[in-house]
């Protein structure tokens, strides 16, 4: 059995940034309507609190099927530019939910 | 310098002040009949240093290069020029820094313009007197605020809106330079004076905000919003760049928390509703944005305090063992580091905070990381932070020696490892942290905000 592709594969952009200093937000931008169906039914609350290593019910989730597009945001876990932030404009945190396989 | 079809023109060149933009694509805006250009000068998005220390992220010679260009452009074509958000985090200083360059052009190039210089920084006084009259509320995810935090403070800067904007050009500056201010409202305030509706300004400013973030080609440059009474048209400057329904749609999920509602001082904007159609291949009509007004005007504050001192130390290993035993050789870095503090300085945890980053490895994600391959090396950064800049660069010193021949355990032999600079440690200043997510209740949307106006030759 081949290996599922993941939503990184069957996006146009999957990115990361800051919303302010105290909310990051990430979007995928899936290819077609098809990827965006996957994307909008697999990337819930509890998959992001898992990716992410935060509590689900601080995760807000935007659908929005005219752009094909799953929107994410949560308060940043590490202050910005602080001892501990490693990722000052949380450009790189895309990565995980652009690794997450399609189940 | 209303259009003759009641339209506002508003022209963004850049998403900030200091990017960079061509002659050229201002030209193309002022043939395309401009009305007000409206420009960027900071953001909080490079973190709390800049208005933790009141300094400007860009450097002079890059703001003044295109202030140049816009104070002529406003000059020529008799329309007015707003920045916003000056020096970066939109301190007093950074008003009077970009005011003092603006100044400098007006003279060179004998441009006859009034100037508004708008200042948004708040005393501790103030903010603390409106916390006791429980006039203060956090944002979440903040927490409610306390006079201790106020005071801690380096610098406080109340966001305004577009009012105090529009009052300044109402009283006829030519030039505003305000203070903190939304992103929005530099493009809103002179459709606003113009008695444009609301929703259709809001939305156009919000997509205007950051240039040609909006357009099919991000690097391209400006754009030109043109806000009549049922909606907005949108076009890049650059003929070769395009604006799209998605391009526009997509670009109100960047970097905010909530696509469709978007809070300003004086309301909501809520674009749930909005329509984006393409009127050719390089221009996009939006309709249907709506704004609700605000039962009352709350301004946001923006806060940063030092946290101590940083001194930063970095090394790099190539090692294939060391790489292969990373965390065996971290464990032990962490013990025998903390054990040499204490024994050499008799400093305890308390006294000082580090963190140890493994750049190739997982500096980035840490524990997230999905990625499970072997690094061909690693670069290990070690910052250490402090109450003071001696105690810290004392801390990292100590690291010093297992930065540079620190083994595994299982290792019979001292390894050197490859330190990038010589010293090996930089001393990073004074280190900030943003601690105000909070907005204040304002009786009028202007009291929070100072104006000054001037002729600039007054200066001469």
């Amino acid at each position: 059995m081949t290996e599922q592709p993941t939503f990184g594969d069957l996006a146009l952009e999957v990115r990361s940034k800051n919303a302010g200093p105290f909310w990051v937000t990430m979007e995928l931008f899936m290819r077609d309507e098809a990827g965006y169906a996957l994307a909008a039914e697999t990337v819930d609350e509890a998959v992001v609190a898992s990716l992410y290593d935060v509590r689900a019910e601080d995760v807000q989730i935007f659908r929005i099927p005219s752009l094909n597009v799953v929107k994410i945001s949560f308060p940043r876990p590490v202050p910005q530019g602080g001892l501990r932030d490693r990722d000052v404009h949380a450009g790189q945190h895309h990565v995980p939910l652009a690794s997450l396989r399609v189940r | 310098m209303n259009a003759p079809d009641g339209a506002v023109r508003v022209l963004t060149p850049t998403g900030m002040l200091g990017a960079g933009f061509t002659q050229s694509s201002v030209d193309r805006g002022l043939e395309l009949g401009a009305d007000v250009i409206a420009v960027d000068g900071g953001s909080t998005d490079s973190g709390p240093h800049y208005l933790g220390s009141g300094t400007a992220k860009t450097t002079a010679a890059a703001v003044a290069r295109d202030l140049r260009i816009l104070l002529r452009a406003s000059a020529q074509a008799r329309i007015p020029l707003i920045v916003g958000s000056c020096g970066t985090s939109g301190t007093d200083s950074g008003v009077a820094w970009v005011a003092g360059i603006v100044d400098d052009i007006l003279c060179e190039e004998e441009l006859d313009l009034s100037v508004a210089t708008i200042f948004s920084e708040q005393r501790a006084d103030f903010v603390k007197a409106r916390l006791r009259d429980r006039a203060v509320h956090p944002l979440p995810p903040a927490a409610a605020l306390d006079e201790a935090t106020v005071d801690s403070c380096t610098h406080v800067v109340g966001m305004m809106g577009h009012e105090p904007i529009e009052e300044a050009l109402r009283a006829g500056a030519d030039v505003v330079l305000a203070g903190r201010a939304t992103d929005t409202a530099l493009a809103a305030a002179f459709p606003l004076l113009k008695g444009m509706p609301a929703g259709p300004v809001w939305h156009a400013a919000k997509i205007v905000e950051c240039g040609g973030q909006c357009t099919t080609n991000p690097r391209a440059g400006g754009v030109l919003a043109t806000i009549d009474r049922t909606g907005f048209t949108i076009e890049p400057l650059d003929p070769d760049a395009a604006c799209t329904p998605i391009s526009v749609a997509a670009h109100m999920l960047y970097e905010t928390v909530n696509p469709f509602r978007m809070r300003e001082p004086a309301g909501e904007l809520d674009v749930t509703e909005a329509t984006y159609t393409a009127l050719d291949e390089r221009r996009v009509r939006v309709e249907g944005s709506r704004f609700r007004p605000a039962d009352h005007h709350t301004i946001k504050l923006e806060g940063a305090r030092i946290t101590g001192y940083e001194t930063m130390s970095f090394t790099a290993i190539r090692d294939e063992h060391i790489l292969a035993n990373i965390e065996e050789w971290t464990d032990l870095f962490v013990k025998v580091f903390t054990g040499r503090v204490a024994q050499t300085l008799g400093l305890d945890s308390d006294d000082y905070a580090f963190d140890l980053r493994r750049y190739g490895h997982d500096a980035v994600l840490g524990s997230l990381d999905p990625a499970t391959r072997p690094p061909r090396e690693i670069g290990v950064m070690l910052l250490v932070r402090a109450r003071t800049q001696e105690l810290a660069t004392a801390v990292a010193k100590v690291a010093n020696p297992l930065m540079l021949h620190l083994p595994t355990p299982d290792m019979a032999y001292l390894p050197s490892l490859a330190f990038a600079t010589s010293p090996a440690e930089t001393e990073r200043g004074p280190v900030y942290e943003f601690v105000l997510h909070h907005v204040v209740d304002t009786l009028t949307p202007t009291e929070m905000f100072r104006t000054e106006h001037r002729k600039a030759h007054s200066h001469d």
